[in-house]
C-alpha cells in the first residue's frame, strides 16, 4: 500500500521548519532578524515563482522583475490613495495579480514563440520599457525619489507582518507543489526537456508556455505587494534587472525545478546580502561585498552545479540506489552452494 | 483494395538554404508496415519530419486520412492520429516511465486504459520500471518507451525512425516483434537500415535516393531484386 502523501520524511522535515519558523519570532527577540527574515520568505515567493518558468518549463526571462514592480506600486499606490486597510491591502494584491496576469499574458503570447535567447532579450526590453515609463510618470509613481506610504495598522507589529507572509508562502508553496504535480506541470516538464517532441504528442506548446508565465507573473505580483508593504515604501527599483537577477541567482543557487531550491536560495542571498555589508563596518573591504558575493556565487556553481537542492537531491537518491544494490547482491559462495 | 491512410504526392523540403526532399512520393496502405529505405542522408528521416510537421514542406502536398495536412502544424497533425517516434527516441529524461506514457495519454478514458494494458503487456520491461526516470533506461527500453508513447496516443499512424539503431539483437528481436503486434491495431511507416529486419515486417517498400523516391512496390519484390538492393543499399 503506497504511503499516504501528506505523512512522507520530506513533508515531516517540511512541516518542522514551518513549525521553527512560527516560533521563531517568539523565541528570538530580534527586530532585525525578523525583518532579514521576512525578507527572505518575500525573495523566496519570488524565486519560486522564477523556478516556475526556469525550472519546470525552461524559460529564461529577464524581465520577472516587472510583474514584482507592480504589485508593489500597485499595493503602494492603493494604500496611498485610499485609507490603509487590511480591506485595501488584500485588494491591492488581487488588482497587482489581475493586472500582472493580463501583462504577463500579453507578454508571453508575443513573445514565447520566440527561441529561448531572443525571449529573453526581449522579456528585458519590455522590462525596461516599463521602467522607464514608471520613472517618466512621476504623477503616480514619484519616479526615483518614490514615496512612502502607511501600512495597515495591523503591520506595525512585525510579528505579525512575518506571520503573514510566512502564511502566504506556504500556500504558494502548496499551491505551486500541486500545479507542478498535476498533468499540465508535468507538460511543463516535457516542454522543457524537449518542446518538438512534445508538439509531436500534439500538445500546442505556446499555450502552456504562456500558461506558465501567467502563473509565475501572478506569484511574482504577489512577493511585490508583500515586498512593498515591508519597506513601507517604493520606488523605481523594484522594476529594475537586479530583482530579476536576485530571483535567478536564488533559483540556480538553490537547484533549479525543485521549488524548495529557489527558498534555499533565498536564505543564501539574502543572509549573505545582509552579513557582507554589515561586515563592512568592521572591514572596509566588505564595502565591496557584491566581490564575495560573486566567489559564493562562483563557488556554489562549482561545487553545486545542480543547486543545493538538487545536488542534495541526487546524492540522496545515489545513497538509496547504493542501499538497494549492497542488500540485493548475494555473495559468491552463497549462491553457489544454494545452486548446488 | 485497400484504402490510402497516407499520401505523400511530390513533397520537396527545404532545410536552411538545403534542398533535402526533391519529389518524395508513396502511399501508406490502412494496416500496413511501410517500410522507407535507402542510404545514409538519403532524406528518410526529413521524410517522416516532414509529414509530422516538424520540418514543413516546401513544396507538394501530404495527404492524410483525404486530409491536407501540408501546412498544419505539429500539434494538429498529431491530434489527427500520427504518433512519431524520433531516432533519438525523445524520452522526457526526468519523468518516470508512468509520466511519460502519461503525459502522452492526455485524458484518461476506459479506451486508453485498454490500450495501456495492451502496450504494456507487449512491452513488460516498462511495467517494471514503471516508476523509473526515463532519463535512467537502456536504449532498449527507451525505444520500447517511445513506442508505447507514441501507440497509446490514439495513432492511426505511427511513424517509427530507426527502432533497431543501436540496440543488441536480442533487443532488436523483441523490437521487431512488438511492431509485428502493433501492426494489427494500427499502420506503420518505418524507417530503418536494417535490412533483415524491414525485410521481415514489411509489407511494402519505398526507395529514397537523393531526396526522391526511386522506386516504390511490396517487399516480396524488393527481396528478390538483387540488382536494386545492390545499387541502392549497398547489399546482395
Amino acid at each position: 500500500m503506497n504511503k499516504p502523501i501528506l505523512l512522507s520524511r520530506s513533508n515531516l522535515i517540511l512541516f518542522i521548519i514551518f513549525l521553527a519558523l512560527i516560533a521563531f519570532p517568539f523565541v528570538m527577540d530580534s527586530r532585525t532578524l525578523t525583518i532579514l527574515l521576512t525578507q527572505i520568505l518575500i525573495f523566496g515567493i519570488l524565486a519560486m515563482s522564477y523556478d516556475i518558468l526556469l525550472g519546470y518549463t525552461g524559460i529564461v526571462s529577464f524581465g520577472h522583475a516587472m510583474f514584482f514592480g507592480i504589485g508593489a506600486y500597485c499595493t503602494a499606490i492603493m494604500l496611498n490613495d485610499f485609507e490603509s486597510t487590511i480591506g485595501v491591502f488584500l485588494g491591492s494584491i488581487v488588482v497587482g495579480m489581475i493586472i500582472a496576469g493580463i501583462l504577463s499574458f500579453l507578454v508571453g503570447l508575443l513573445t514565447l514563440r520566440l527561441k529561448s535567447h531572443f525571449f529573453a532579450m526581449l522579456t528585458m526590453a519590455i522590462s525596461g520599457l516599463l521602467l522607464v515609463v514608471a520613472e517618466k510618470w512621476r504623477d503616480v509613481t514619484k519616479g526615483n525619489d518614490g514615496f512612502t506610504f502607511k501600512a495597515p495598522d495591523v503591520f506595525k507589529d512585525r510579528i505579525v507582518f512575518y506571520l503573514v507572509v510566512l502564511a502566504l508562502l506556504v500556500i504558494v508553496f502548496i499551491t505551486l507543489k500541486r500545479f507542478v504535480n498535476s498533468p499540465l506541470g508535468r507538460v511543463l516538464i516535457a516542454v522543457r526537456e524537449n518542446e518538438q517532441r512534445t508538439k509531436s504528442l500534439g500538445f500546442k506548446t505556446l499555450y502552456y508556455k504562456v500558461i506558465a508565465s501567467i502563473v509565475a507573473g501572478v506569484i511574482a505580483s504577489l512577493a511585490g505587494s508583500l515586498y512593498a508593504v515591508s519597506l513601507r515604501f517604493v520606488n523605481t527599483s523594484v522594476l529594475t534587472m537586479e530583482i530579476t537577477l536576485d530571483a535567478l541567482l536564488m533559483t540556480i543557487i538553490g537547484g533549479v525545478g525543485t521549488l524548495i531550491g529557489p527558498l534555499i536560495g533565498s536564505v543564501v542571498i539574502e543572509s549573505a546580502q545582509h552579513y557582507l555589508s554589515g561586515l563592512a563596518r568592521d572591514f572596509p573591504i566588505f564595502e565591496r561585498w557584491i566581490i564575495f558575493f560573486g566567489i559564493i556565487y562562483i563557488l556554489a556553481v562549482i561545487f553545486f552545479p545542480k543547486g543545493i537542492a538538487g545536488t542534495l537531491q541526487s546524492k540522496y537518491y545515489q545513497w538509496k540506489a547504493k542501499k538497494v544494490q549492497t542488500t540485493n547482491v548475494v555473495p559468491l559462495s552463497k549462491n553457489k552452494e544454494s545452486s548446488e | 483494395m485497400m484504402e490510402n491512410l497516407l499520401k505523400l504526392d511530390n513533397v520537396n523540403t527545404h532545410i536552411g538554404q538545403y534542398h533535402i526532399l526533391q519529389g518524395v512520393h508513396f502511399e501508406a496502405k490502412v494496416g500496413e508496415v511501410s517500410v522507407l529505405l535507402g542510404r545514409n542522408g538519403a532524406g528518410k528521416t526529413t521524410t517522416l519530419k516532414t509529414i509530422i510537421g516538424l520540418t514543413p514542406a516546401t513544396g507538394g502536398s501530404v495527404t492524410f486520412l483525404n486530409q491536407d495536412i501540408t501546412k498544419k502544424p505539429t500539434y494538429d497533425i498529431a491530434n489527427l492520429g500520427i504518433g512519431y517516434v524520433p531516432e533519438d527516441q525523445g524520452i522526457f529524461a526526468q519523468l518516470s516511465v508512468e509520466e511519460n506514457i502519461k503525459v502522452a495519454m492526455k485524458k484518461e478514458s476506459e479506451e486508453s486504459k485498454e490500450k495501456l494494458e495492451y502496450v504494456l503487456n507487449l512491452f513488460p520491461d516498462l511495467k517494471k520500471f514503471w516508476k523509473k526516470a526515463g532519463g535512467n533506461l537502456s536504449g532498449g527500453q527507451k525505444q520500447m518507451l517511445a513506442m508505447a508513447r507514441a501507440f497509446v496516443n490514439d495513432s492511426k499512424l505511427l511513424l517509427i525512425d530507426e527502432p533497431s539503431k543501436g540496440l543488441a539483437p536480442i533487443v532488436i528481436e523483441k523490437v521487431m516483434e512488438a511492431i509485428v503486434e502493433m501492426k494489427k491495431r494500427t499502420t506503420i511507416l518505418l524507417v530503418e537500415q536494417n535490412f533483415f529486419m524491414a525485410s521481415k515486417i514489411g509489407d511494402s517498400f519505398t526507395l529514397i535516393d537523393d531526396g526522391k523516391t526511386v522506386h516504390q512496390g511490396a517487399m516480396k519484390e524488393l527481396i528478390d531484386n538483387d540488382e536494386m538492393k545492390h545499387k541502392y543499399l549497398g547489399i546482395g
